[in-house]
């Protein structure tokens, strides 16, 4: 029986039935008890599971991050919450050096069954310290999975999903689709997490985001329709592993596409997508393939500047008129 | 008997055998990492090589107050507490020779020994790193109520300046963990000595300062360090929190083969050797009657054969095929790469 | 028997120099000992010697420099004799080959009859004339590349005769070169298109008239008067004038109009009146006759039809109401008019019926926008009412 919520709530739901289920799940991280969690996101789960299954852990990303990763060695499925991909930096050194190697590094003898969720991205006028987009730093790095849920099935699903895995699975929230509403079922199931979704067909051209940017891809598309242009949309879902064979097959049938990430251009994501459709669909291009990016500026405070430096669907639009 | 068996607490320090035991131990480690630099020096090894040469008395004597059922983090000068734990040296000379038949399958090397069915979580390269996985696994002993099992981590004095540091000890103290701190302050982090690092020198007391308590021993006497880490184990395991201890110890050779050891005075490493844990624990057993010259010879000849099976294992053992480069990078079972 | 070789020092060592020997011949060494001192990239590092014996012989001087694992002593046991050695370097360990991760080929279902091109490819075809369906390809997974049509720009080379070619072939080859430009401007050039309808009354007045003055085979043709119009149009809208280069308007200095001219054989040739804005119409018409001959004789220079800077065709014989057509790179406009046909106009506010012609602009939307279109077509417009200053 499906009930209206919100990206927020569907997470929240998602922890909760994950924590009921299992007693070796638990939420560690920056006021997700008391406070409540920093998006509201663990809200009133304190009160309901307890300080043993929802810890509040002091300003020490690295610490917290690397407890997680050997509570996890040491039989439990902890889900570390970093406050914001901005903080995690300080725990990258546990995160690449650790959780990513130790699997490989020793010979096969360790999983570490470790899920990191952390909110992501700007348009809130956080400026430049607490904006960040990083997350095609993670999907650089073998060893992990990288989810960036964009819908409020995805948001709940994935969690549960991530904690079957048994290697690191880092999930992406970004901040502005916390109060997305739709619908979830009552008993939430695990989704998918190896595929991204064509979300809309289209014979023209492809656009391919991930996160917040899609939405914005999707209202390009409807604006391109009314110029006689169809878009085909995909929703990447995961960056690592990447679904190739799902962009491959759109970009065979439009033979255009146009890569929106709300990473600085530069070294972006986009440009491994573009990289991959170049190396597997040459033949099939009618068109160079195509980046909207972020602006190669530390993301300024003041609103018209962050949103000129930021992807829109105007420049996405933009961008497709230029390659038709 | 081979030393590679299950190690049980025995009674300490008094009984012959139990002492004989402990030089055996020592011994081995000694003539292993002295065969590792003249393999190093051969060129069958590779990359880094910290060699523990003067810290025996260490990774022996805290080795004597863990069970088969604690965990243990090391650094990536882990030889002296893989050996001591019990993994073979066939296994770990393997592994640095970078064979697949090596502790990791020769994906670590000297610095990245891992054991897990002795529950030796590892060989970090990173100073500090391995402090925030110990919180987490007594973390998880703790949650699931596994009563009696510590975790025993083990750093040198350079960790103490790393931020992980702090932020370990407070988060270990705050949730009362399972956790036994153990730092081997062997008086320089690489090229840096410690009173060029640090304001305050007294490690045990910053671990007082975040809420640990902590003392010191003379990490070149095996029995003091024995002794010290029993007490301290049973203490933590007791389920009171997590305790300190440094091990004041030295090391004879340089950080690492690459390392020309410019920073140290001939007469400092001279002076230290005077203290070596073997020679001077050789000296008290012979002293007491407790060690003949056979019984050492015989010692010395266990051990040189041992090391000489280990060598011919790393020699003759196969490589990893390069069709299986990424075999282990993700767990199989549930995802692909 | 042992021997003492070059140490392997440090993670990137390859070579050592040794410095000092610390044992001559003949001193007895200890497992442990110092033997000698070797320089590498960091600094100078004692080294140990691993076997105890006699020292029996050096064989690198101190200052050498030599790969790690040379034998730079030999050490004996008590009692041992030794053979002459020389130095060697000790075997390398197993050399791993590289390996190469390629990336796992992905099926894709491609669309019926889509070409594999290289882009490289495509664009040297284009600018060849090179049909790409006639190219066989040799590229992987059957792409045509750049070779490829190189090879087929060879052959098609080599089957043109050298000798003096008869003027059917030749004409033939000329249609060939416009059938790939037109193709090409087509794909290239964002055309844009205007018209307007002028009033052909005065114009067409004036020309009898002045026809009555003129013998037989001096008259004008009223495409004569289209023509000068077109060119002094220029003078006020130059940037119709011009060619487009490699990215670039290059406006050119003299107004020479390409001439539409039909082929009794089939296809149209467009060759230059040079300079017509500054000819007398008698004189252009003389040369514009010239050039029908030559265009339908097959003796056109090939300077007529690249000096062109832009071009006016004209169907109205054909009986066409309008042109508009294909611009001829790299050329930036073309200019069509229609026939003459009687149709109602209003005059001071008055219907009559007036003899109307459709000028029609096709340009380059690089270059130009409908704004000097506009402005253009007008000037031309405007001319014809002014036929007399032709």
């Amino acid at each position: 029986m499906k009930k209206k919520t919100t990206y927020r709530e569907a997470i929240r739901a998602a922890l909760r039935q994950a924590m009921r289920d299992d007693p070796r799940v638990f939420l560690m991280g920056e006021d997700v008890g008391r406070y409540g969690g920093a998006f509201a996101v663990s809200l009133g789960l304190l009160q309901e599971l307890g300080p043993e299954r929802i810890r509040d852990a002091p300003l020490s990303e690295s610490t917290f991050v690397g407890a997680g990763i050997g509570a996890a060695l040491g039989g439990m499925r902890p889900i570390v919450e970093v406050m914001t991909i901005n903080f995690s930096l300080l725990a990258l050194d546990q995160i690449v050096n650790n959780a990513a190697t130790l699997r490989h590094m020793s010979g096969g003898q360790l999983s570490v069954p470790l899920v990191v969720r952390m909110a992501t991205g700007g348009a809130r006028q956080m400026a430049a310290q607490h904006s960040h987009s990083l997350e095609g730093w993670y999907a650089h790095i073998p060893g992990i999975k990288v989810l960036t849920p964009a819908t409020v099935t995805d948001a709940a699903g994935m969690i549960l999903a991530a904690l079957k895995e048994p290697d690191p699975v880092f999930i992406f929230e970004h901040a502005t689709l916390y109060p997305l509403e739709g619908e979830i079922e009552e008993r939430i199931a695990p989704v998918d997490i190896a595929k991204a979704a064509v979300c809309r067909e289209g014979r023209d051209i492809t656009l391919i985001s991930y996160s917040a940017s899609l939405l914005k891809a999707l209202q390009a598309a409807d604006r391109l329709a009314k110029d006689g242009i169809e878009a085909e949309v995909i929703d990447l879902r995961v960056l690592r592993p990447l679904d190739t064979a799902t962009i491959l097959a759109s970009v065979t049938k439009t033979h255009r596409a146009v890569i929106v990430d709300e990473a600085w251009r530069t070294g972006s994501f986009a440009g491994e997508i573009s990289a991959q459709i170049t190396e597997h669909a040459f033949d099939e291009l009618d068109a160079p393939v195509s980046r909207v990016c972020s602006a190669e500026v530390p993301m300024p405070y003041a609103v018209h500047l962050e949103t000129a430096a930021l992807p829109q669907a105007d420049t996405i639009v933009t961008t497709v008129h230029g390659l038709l | 008997m081979s030393s590679a068996s299950k190690i049980e607490p025995t009674v300490q320090g008094t009984a012959r055998e139990h002492q004989l035991f402990l030089l055996r131990e020592m011994l081995r480690i000694r003539r292993f990492e002295e065969k590792a630099a003249e393999v190093y020096s051969l060129g069958k090894i590779h990359g880094f090589l910290h060699l523990y040469i003067g810290e025996e008395a260490v990774a022996v004597g805290a080795m004597q107050a863990l069970n088969a059922n604690d965990r243990i983090v090391a650094t990536y000068r882990e030889h002296g507490q893989a050996l001591a734990r019990g993994t073979p040296a066939n296994s770990l000379m393997a592994e640095m020779y970078g064979k697949v038949t090596g502790c990791s399958h020769g994906h670590g090397g000297s610095m990245h020994f891992f054991d897990i069915s002795r529950r030796f979580y590892g060989g970090y390269a990173i100073v500090g790193g391995g402090l925030p996985i110990a919180v987490g696994l007594a973390l998880a002993d703790k949650m699931q109520h596994h009563e009696g099992i510590i975790t025993a981590c083990f750093f040198g004095d350079g960790a103490v300046a790393e931020g992980e540091f702090y932020e370990s000890l407070n988060l270990a103290a705050l949730w009362k963990l399972p956790l036994l701190f153990l730092c081997e302050n062997n008086l320089y982090a690489m090229g840096t000595a410690l009173a060029r690092a640090q304001a305050q020198t007294n490690i045990a007391l910053k671990a007082q300062a975040m809420g640990v308590p902590g003392e010191s021993a003379d990490g070149m006497d095996v029995l003091a360090v024995e002794e010290a880490s029993h007490r301290a184990a049973q203490a933590v395991r007791a389920g009171n929190g997590p305790l300190f201890l440094e091990l004041r110890t030295y090391r004879f050779r340089a950080h690492s083969m690459a390392d020309p050891d410019l920073y140290r005075s001939k007469e400092e490493i001279a002076e230290w050797r005077t203290r070596d844990p073997i020679t001077t624990f050789t000296a008290r057993l012979r002293e007491r009657g407790l060690l003949s010259d056979h019984d050492l010879a015989n010692l010395e000849n266990a051990v040189a054969a041992e090391l000489a099976e280990a060598v011919q294992f790393a020699e003759t053992s196969p490589w990893e095929p390069i069709e299986d480069l990424t075999k282990d990078v993700c767990t199989p079972e549930v995802g692909k790469l | 028997m042992a021997e003492f070789l070059m140490p392997h020092l440090g993670a990137d060592m390859a070579a050592g120099t040794l410095r000092v020997w610390h044992k001559k011949p003949g001193d007895r060494v200890s497992r442990g000992d110092i033997i000698a001192d070797v320089e590498t990239d960091k600094a100078d590092v004692e080294v140990e010697v691993f076997t105890s014996g006699i020292l029996e012989k050096i064989l690198i001087e101190p200052g050498t420099k030599v790969p790690v694992g040379t034998v730079l002593a030999i050490i004996r046991q008590e009692g041992e004799v030794i053979p002459e050695v020389s130095p060697r370097v000790s075997p390398e360990a197993p050399a791993a080959a590289a390996a190469v991760s390629a990336p796992a080929a992905l099926a894709l279902v491609h669309e019926e009859g889509r070409l594999r091109v290289s882009p490289v490819a495509k664009k040297l075809a284009q600018e060849l004339g090179i049909d790409l369906a006639s190219i066989s390809p040799t590229g992987p997974g059957g792409r045509i590349t750049r070779e490829d049509v190189e090879r087929a720009a060879q052959a098609r080379k080599a089957a043109v005769p050298e000798t003096a070619p008869a003027p059917a072939d030749r004409a033939a080859r000329i249609r060939q070169a416009i059938a790939a430009a037109m193709a090409r401007s087509k794909r290239e050039i964002p055309h844009y298109y205007l018209n307007t309808t002028v009033d052909f009354e005065r114009a067409l007045t004036w020309l009898n008239e002045e026809n009555l003055k003129r013998p037989v085979d001096e008259r004008l043709l009223y495409g004569i008067l289209l023509v000068k119009a077109v060119a002094l149009a220029l003078r006020e809208q130059p940037e119709f004038n011009a060619v487009w280069n490699e990215g670039q308007v290059i406006l050119k200095p003299e107004i020479n109009i390409g001439t539409a001219i039909s082929l009794r054989q089939g296809g149209l040739i467009a060759p230059a009146l040079l300079k017509a804005d500054r000819k007398p119409l008698g004189e252009l018409m003389k040369e514009f006759r010239d050039l029908v001959q030559r265009a339908r004789s097959g003796s056109l220079r090939s300077s007529e039809l690249s000096e062109s800077t832009i071009t006016v065709t004209s169907l109205g014989e054909q009986g066409v109401e309008g042109i508009f057509g294909i611009i001829y790179p790299p050329q930036v406009a073309l200019v069509g008019f229609g026939r003459i046909e009687q149709r109602p106009w209003s005059v001071e506010g008055r219907i009559v019926s007036r003899p109307l012609i459709t000028a029609s602009l096709s340009a380059d939307h690089r270059v130009s926008d409908g704004h000097r279109g506009g402005l253009f077509l007008n000037a031309i417009e405007r001319l014809l009412q002014q036929p007399e200053k032709l």
